[in-house]
């Protein structure tokens, strides 16, 4: 009756104002029977991970079309690991060229769904990760 | 009891952010049906055990109303005013979940994002899992939780509601009603629910048309209740701006001060924790009636199907 439920924060970093994508993936993850924290615009990289925290997020999902996306990823990714949190997935979307995705899976970041990825592709990749980290 | 703390609930009365979050999730997810084995059950009630005794100290205060109110906006003033006083602030913001697929999208954060970076507050969005009153099955524990982990003041903001969602005040100490122009005639004010649970009410976009007839509507229902200990006060406000903020603040506070003062606030604390025991036995009786059920449905079922047994009996034999 009452599973265990996935819960996300999408967040949207830094001055760009599209949050198109954002709300879309959110309906989307919304649908698959998640729970989506959306904390809208222009959020701080601390801001984002103190909503994860305090949420009890399973994982982050940035979109960001700014460019920035080296930086965020970083800045999110170091923050939770400051603060015990490494265990809270981060990953993202938007317009990042492919050329950048191997370094930020690197960092730390779990996925990198690129424009025109079915929502479904995100959706699994999620649910499959969250089980796993358990 | 001493010397066998939960890690869990000691770093969560140490302050620590992350085990105050799980300590709420565990509370969410607690199960009643017939999958969870009352696991999680088990484990809510050995944390909330530990709580209690660091509980009671905190002052509740629910904001209610309409969807589109101005809740999350009125919220969101309110923590910068209790913020402004030193008090540590705990909000738990109910957002609806969907009946379909279980899913929601949880935003009233967006409006209170703001305060997110400061330490003195703590902000958690709870989805209502299929409860109806208003407030989701953890809203009651994650507010205990808030409470024993130092938060002066919980704001409970429900969850955009009708007429009857009433069941934040089995929870809060104050609750406000917030009600704004434009969304009935006078008669919609006259009826029993909602209406009759507020210990103050907001006014809240009260500089759209039509604020004053809300207000002449709310006195002329308040009018019914003259000779009450307490009287409802009517605030008004503008959410958007912080318009009138500080003079409801008063009002909470003149209205905590009574509660504190006489019998009221006792007779209600009372109330409250008898509705919680009577909730904790509902729940696990329920839990232990369901297992007892599953295991034997089938078997059951056949007899009810073959007319060997009726369900009146059926129900009776499950029965501790």
């Amino acid at each position: 009756m009452s599973e265990k439920k996935i819960r996300v924060v999408i967040a949207k970093p830094g001055l760009d104002g599209h949050d198109r994508g954002a709300k879309v993936i959110a309906r989307a993850l919304r649908d698959a029977g998640m729970e989506i924290i959306y904390t809208g615009l222009r959020q701080t990289p601390e801001q984002i991970v103190t909503t994860a925290i305090q949420e009890d997020a399973d994982a982050i999902g940035i979109s960001i079309l700014s460019g920035a996306h080296q930086f965020y990823f970083k800045r999110v990714i170091d923050l939770l690991k400051e603060k015990n949190a490494s265990d809270i997935l981060v990953f993202g979307g938007g317009v990042i060229p492919e050329g950048d995705v191997p370094s930020l899976l690197e960092m730390g970041a779990g996925a990198i769904f690129g424009p025109g990825t079915p929502t479904s592709t995100t959706i699994e990749w999620l649910e499959k990760a969250v089980a796993v980290k358990g | 009891m001493e010397g066998s703390v939960h890690p869990l609930t000691e770093k969560a009365l140490n302050g620590d952010a992350r085990s105050i979050a799980r300590l709420i999730s565990i509370a969410e997810n607690r199960g009643v049906g017939p999958t969870s084995q009352g696991k999680t059950e088990g484990e809510i009630a050995a944390l909330m055990k530990e709580l209690y005794p660091h509980t009671g100290k905190a002052w509740v205060i629910g904001v209610t109303g309409s969807p589109g109110a101005g809740k999350s906006t009125l919220t969101d003033k309110l923590i910068e005013y209790f913020r402004a006083t030193g008090s540590k602030v705990g909000v738990l913001a109910v957002d609806p979940s969907s009946p379909y697929t279980g899913g929601a999208i949880l935003a009233d954060r967006l409006r209170m994002q703001r305060h997110t970076d400061d330490s003195g507050v703590f902000m958690r969005s709870l989805a209502t899992r299929g409860s109806l009153g208003g407030l989701s099955r953890g809203t009651r524990e994650a507010t205990s939780i808030l409470d024993a982990c130092g938060f002066d003041v919980v704001l409970i903001e429900t969850v955009g509601v009708g007429q009857s969602e009433i069941d934040v005040m089995r929870v809060a100490d104050t609750v406000c009603v917030v009600l704004v122009p434009g969304l009935g005639d006078d008669i919609q004010a006259m009826k029993a629910g909602i209406m009759e649970i507020a210990d103050i009410f907001v006014i809240n976009k009260s500089d759209k048309p039509g604020a004053d007839r809300v207000v002449n509507e709310v006195r002329a229902v308040l009018d019914f209740l003259k000779g009450r200990e307490w009287m409802p006060p009517i605030a008004r406000t503008v959410a958007e701006t912080g318009e009138g903020v500080p003079e409801l603040g008063e009002n909470l506070r003149a209205h905590r001060e009574y509660a504190q003062k006489g019998e009221a606030g006792k007779t209600r604390e009372r109330d409250r924790l008898s509705s919680k025991i009577e909730d904790i036995l509902l729940e696990r009786l329920s839990a232990s009636v369901f297992r007892l059920w599953e295991s034997r449905r089938s078997e059951i079922l056949q007899d009810v199907l073959d007319r060997k047994l009726d369900p009146y009996s059926a129900a009776e034999m499950l029965l501790p």
